[in-house]
């Protein structure tokens, strides 16, 4: 499967299969409103299958850790003048506020009014993403 | 530790635990040399749901260190019920009070009120989530049967999924290191993974899961009964058949070692036969004693008030 190549802008490569439209949404890019072609459950030889996220024109100071938190294995290259000029990996950061919510219903942050949604990484137990109120792993 | 809350017992080193378990035991044999240790302080029980047990032990613990008490007990009775934040209630009773014990039924509520009062918070139980001062009871009955709380063979029986007190402990424990543990549940009701990573993460400490108590009862330095709830199982005939698996009688506790202590954070229903009660290894109404002597130990520790004699008898056994 072939993608016209982009120009300038940006490509997330190694997006978990099936999660690109979910990234995008973590990454605040609005899909109905960007220049941007999405190749889904293609074949990688370092996965088997991934995801790929072209944005032609992208604002390239996407946020890497929010990268990170939903998509660990993805690689960005910003792309000027139809060449790779920059490769980033995102780090999983060890702490995000505000991106994910708590699903534990017995969770204070369900009731409790102007909390923040903190998660820390938790790192003795295979870098997971726990809620620092209950605990609760994260779900993406 | 003056000045801190203590929402889970993360909060504590392995130093500072040890501190409190002495001075609990220091408290036990001077108890009229510590009457008057926190005068003038004021403890808040803010307790959102009821539990006659936990806020009675934290309140007679400030009040035999010559402390005074206000606080609730119901969320009804709360200005909860006109919808109050527990944030805006800690910044509030902040005002009134040296240190705080809450309960409260969600998960993670003693961390917002740590993080909203000025004063220390001690976690009086959130929910099924923590309940460190428990575990410190637990570690207090421990020590005070055996003179240490690791290089022991713990059993811990019955519902080991939902069982808050059983992963605390073992959490705990871990961090001593040096204990051997028999988790003893029905299939159902077997340890969370995550703990299990807990032990296997600690080189010193081992776990082998069981089903049948009466298998192991007797390998045991100690034994910890949690409930196992009917409403657990997924099938009424697996609950009727393992039912009195886990129920204490004292058949079973022939089997046991003579000086095995059976700990019980209580309130129990059928899973100890009443006959156990007499038996010299009963140690869970000695836990409750522990609960309300650790409680005077946290409760005078974080407030930062000394002692009296403390230091000195310390002194003392490390001199001899």
């Amino acid at each position: 499967m072939e993608v016209t190549s982009i120009h300038d802008g940006i490509i997330i490569d190694h997006v978990p299969a099936g999660t690109a439209l979910k990234v995008l949404e973590y990454l605040r890019i609005n899909p109905s409103a960007t220049k941007l072609a999405l190749i889904m459950n293609t074949d990688s030889r370092r996965y088997g299958t991934k995801d790929i996220i072209k944005v032609e024109d992208a604002d390239t100071a996407i946020d890497l850790d929010v990268l990170g938190l939903v998509a660990r294995s993805a690689t960005v290259d910003v792309i000027r003048g139809g060449r790779i000029v920059d490769k980033k990996t995102p780090t999983l950061p060890e702490r995000v506020v505000n991106v994910i919510t708590c699903v534990n219903p017995r969770c204070v942050t369900t009731t409790e009014p102007g909390i923040d949604q903190v998660f820390y990484l938790d790192r003795a137990d295979g870098d997971v993403y726990r809620c620092r109120y209950c605990d609760e792993e994260a779900e993406f | 530790m003056v000045g801190t809350s203590v929402i889970t017992l993360d909060d504590l080193s392995i130093a500072q635990i040890r501190e409190l378990l002495d001075k609990a035991q220091y408290i036990d044999t001077h108890r009229k040399e510590v009457a008057h240790t926190c005068d003038g302080r004021v403890l808040a029980t803010l307790f959102y749901e009821p539990s006659t047990r936990t806020r009675l032990s934290f309140e007679t613990a400030m009040l035999r260190l010559g402390g005074k008490v206000i606080g609730f007990a119901g969320a009804q009775l709360a200005s909860v019920t006109k919808g109050e934040s527990i944030a805006d209630t800690l910044k509030t009773v902040s005002n009134y009070v040296d240190v705080v014990a809450i309960r409260h039924p969600k998960e993670g509520a003693a961390l917002v009120a740590a993080d909203a009062a000025s004063v220390p918070v001690i976690n009086a139980g959130d929910g099924g989530h923590m309940h460190p001062t428990q575990t410190l009871a637990d570690l207090a009955t421990l020590r005070s049967r055996f003179g240490r709380v690791n290089h022991l063979t713990i059993g811990l029986c019955g519902d080991l999924t939902f069982g808050r007190t059983v992963h605390s402990l073992i959490e705990t424990l871990c961090r001593f290191g040096d204990v051997r543990f028999v988790l003893i549940s029905p299939k159902e009701l077997r340890t969370p993974q995550y703990v299990l990573n807990r032990i296997n993460a600690t080189p010193s400490c081992s776990y082998v899961e069981v089903s049948d108590l009466s298998e192991v009862i007797g390998d045991l330095d100690a034994l910890y009964m949690t409930r196992v709830q009917k409403e657990r199982f997924f099938n009424e005939d697996d609950y009727l058949r393992l039912r009195d698996t886990y129920i204490l009688d004292e058949a079973k506790l022939a089997l046991a070692k003579p000086d095995m202590a059976v700990l019980h954070p209580l309130p129990r229903v059928n899973e100890i036969a009443k006959e156990v009660d007499d038996d010299p290894r009963a140690a869970y109404f000695e836990q409750v004693r522990n609960g309300m002597l650790m409680r005077m130990a946290l409760e005078s520790s974080v407030l930062g008030d000394e002692l009296p004699g403390f230091a000195e008898h310390e002194n003392k056994e490390v001199m001899a």
